[in-house]
């Protein structure tokens, strides 16, 4: 008995310990970035191009770049993510080519981004002919983003009770019916949430737009998806480590270093907002 | 008289297994029949049969035919959702909608192209009033039907599935789920309903089977063993097997 309880106590505080662990570390990086990136924050460097060989001026272009990069990829991933989970979830059987097609999403979940952007590089870039451009790099994040959407949706919809299912066949809906105005309304939260923390994901990735749209630096916003783009991650990396003058634009690193966080940070606030308020819809199922 | 629903040697099989043995199956039009029989003898397999839901399940073979009016119903290229339209179905556990009340009800109609906000109404409130409901809900049309107690909702499901008007209505066990002061609701209802559909129901509970049913069906391991009006197969049943169930003797 004592032996047990003095076990138990033993395991609880091991588990404490690490999860302190993991927020001692996460509450370091968010004070690193923070005290070091607000000083620089003001609205001429959100608002101003960069200058000087970059030691001076703003972000500009790096922001509309990765916003109009991160809207390509949604309009290109979240259609086809949500479409091929509701096949997977709803029309295809439990047969040998769907499940290795199943596995096969789950373990491209798993790909080092780097080999997206060869592949975009190779399909996009050059086979497709699309250039180095903000739409071959959405359409390799894109890529990136869809095994997580299409897992993440596919989870969403299985979590819908078959009653709903068999209750709106049994009024005489047609199975595509039952999924559009039953099925897909109840997984909305899941699929919401899924969807934007892949493209927060996505957002913040580096090397599948190396090589298929990014650019160091440019002197005017793209004006179509066919014309290459500036991107937060890029020029942090550009600034943290490709600058000749490393210490002298450290602190413009760690400012867009929190811009880009905080980027990511309200793709979250938005998520949990839709989830918070499908979850008070349907708060009263037992 | 012909049957509103007729099932004719009807076999099915869940992959290998045997669970419907051939069966037979009249059932007159404005009558209730009750199935009874012990768990695990193909009472609710047979109810889905009679709407096509094993459809949905790629594991399930059926054999034979089901008529409605003299019209197989898994006649080659029948259109199922006909079917459904015209045999409606009630589950064992209600499974409102995450949707208000007003929508749950109105659900069935909306997909059959109905979009006239007065008739939807109209219908609404009729179907609410019949299954009793009205006067507790009237209210909150827009509420989620899902905050609801069992009992209103499952009287909620019976309304929803009679918006459409179908011509039989299957319940499997409406009221397992339920006291017995919403059971008491709910077989008045099925008794008012009578007049209008023909209903066929599940059920495990002996008085609630002698309190609705015109006739009962007593099933056993995949066979209906004995078919007869409800107060002569209570009374004085034909059959040893259904003599020893209905006495307790097992199941
Ligand atoms: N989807 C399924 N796949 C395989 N076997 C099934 C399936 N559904 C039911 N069965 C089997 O078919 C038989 C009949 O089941 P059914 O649900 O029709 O029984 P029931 O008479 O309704 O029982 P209960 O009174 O417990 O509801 C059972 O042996 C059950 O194990
Ligand atoms: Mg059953």
């Amino acid at each position: 008995m004592r032996q047990n309880s003095l076990q138990q106590r033993l395991g609880l505080n091991t588990l404490r310990f690490f999860v302190l662990l993991v927020l001692l570390f996460l509450g370091i990086i968010l004070w690193e970035v923070f005290s070091k990136g607000s000083g620089v924050i003001n609205s001429g460097f959100l608002f101003d191009y960069p200058r000087k060989g970059m030691t001076l001026g703003g972000i500009f272009p790096t922001i509309m770049g990765t916003i109009f990069v991160t809207l390509v990829t949604t309009i290109f991933a979240i259609p086809m993510g949500i479409a091929t989970a509701i096949y997977l979830s709803e029309y295809a059987n439990d047969n040998g080519i769907n499940r290795l097609i199943r596995a096969s999403i789950r373990n491209l979940a798993g790909v080092p981004s780097i080999i997206y952007g060869l592949f975009g590089v190779a399909v996009f870039v050059q086979g497709m002919g699309l250039g180095s451009s903000v739409l071959s790099s959405g359409l390799t994040l894109g890529l990136l983003t869809l095994p997580y959407i299409i897992t993440t949706t596919e989870e969403a919809l299985k979590n819908v009770p078959h009653s709903y299912r068999e209750g709106a066949l049994a009024l005489g809906a047609t199975k595509w019916e039952a999924i559009w105005t039953n099925v897909l309304p109840s997984a909305v939260s899941g699929i919401v949430t899924g969807s934007i923390l892949g493209l927060s994901r996505a957002a913040g990735e580096t090397a599948p737009i190396l090589f298929t749209g990014v650019a160091f630096y440019l002197r005017y916003l793209p004006g179509s998806v066919y014309d290459s783009f500036m991107a937060m991650p890029y020029h942090l990396y550009i600034l943290s480590t490709q600058h000749h003058a490393i210490e002298e634009v450290r602190p413009l690193a760690y400012g867009t270093a929190l811009v880009l966080l905080s980027l990511v940070f309200v793709l979250n606030i938005i998520a949990f907002i839709i989830r918070y308020r499908y979850r008070n819809f349907n708060k009263a199922r037992i | 008289m012909k049957p509103k629903l007729a099932v004719r040697n009807l076999h099915l099989h869940y992959g290998t297994k045997e669970v419907l043995k051939g069966i037979d199956l009249d059932v007159p039009e404005n009558n209730i029949v009750a199935l009874i029989g012990p768990s695990g003898c193909g009472k609710s397999t047979l109810l889905r049969a009679m709407n096509r839901m094993h459809d949905l399940n790629p594991e399930a073979k059926v054999k034979g035919k089901i008529l409605l009016d003299d019209d197989d119903i898994y006649a080659p290229g029948k259109d199922v959702v006909a079917v459904r339209r015209k045999i409606g179905m009630v589950f064992q556990k209600p499974n409102p909608f995450p949707k208000s009340i007003f929508d749950n009800i109105a659900y069935g109609l909306k997909i059959a192209g109905e979009n006239n906000k007065q008739k939807l109404h109209a219908i609404v409130e009729r179907t609410l009033r019949s299954s009793y409901l009205w006067e507790e809900v009237k209210d909150d049309l827009d509420k989620s039907a899902l905050s609801l107690s069992g009992g209103q909702q499952q009287r909620l499901c019976i309304a929803r599935a009679v918006a459409v008007e179908p011509e039989v209505l299957l319940m499997d066990e409406p009221c397992s789920a339920l006291d017995p002061i919403s059971t008491a609701r709910i077989e008045e209802l099925m008794l008012e309903l009578k007049k209008q559909y023909t209903i066929v129901i599940v059920t495990h509970n002996m008085q609630q089977a002698q309190r609705v049913a015109d006739l009962t069906a007593f099933m056993y391991f995949g066979e209906v063993i004995e078919f007869a009006p409800t107060r002569q197969l209570f009374d004085a049943p034909q059959m040893e097997l259904t003599a020893n169930y209905l006495s307790g003797n097992f199941g």
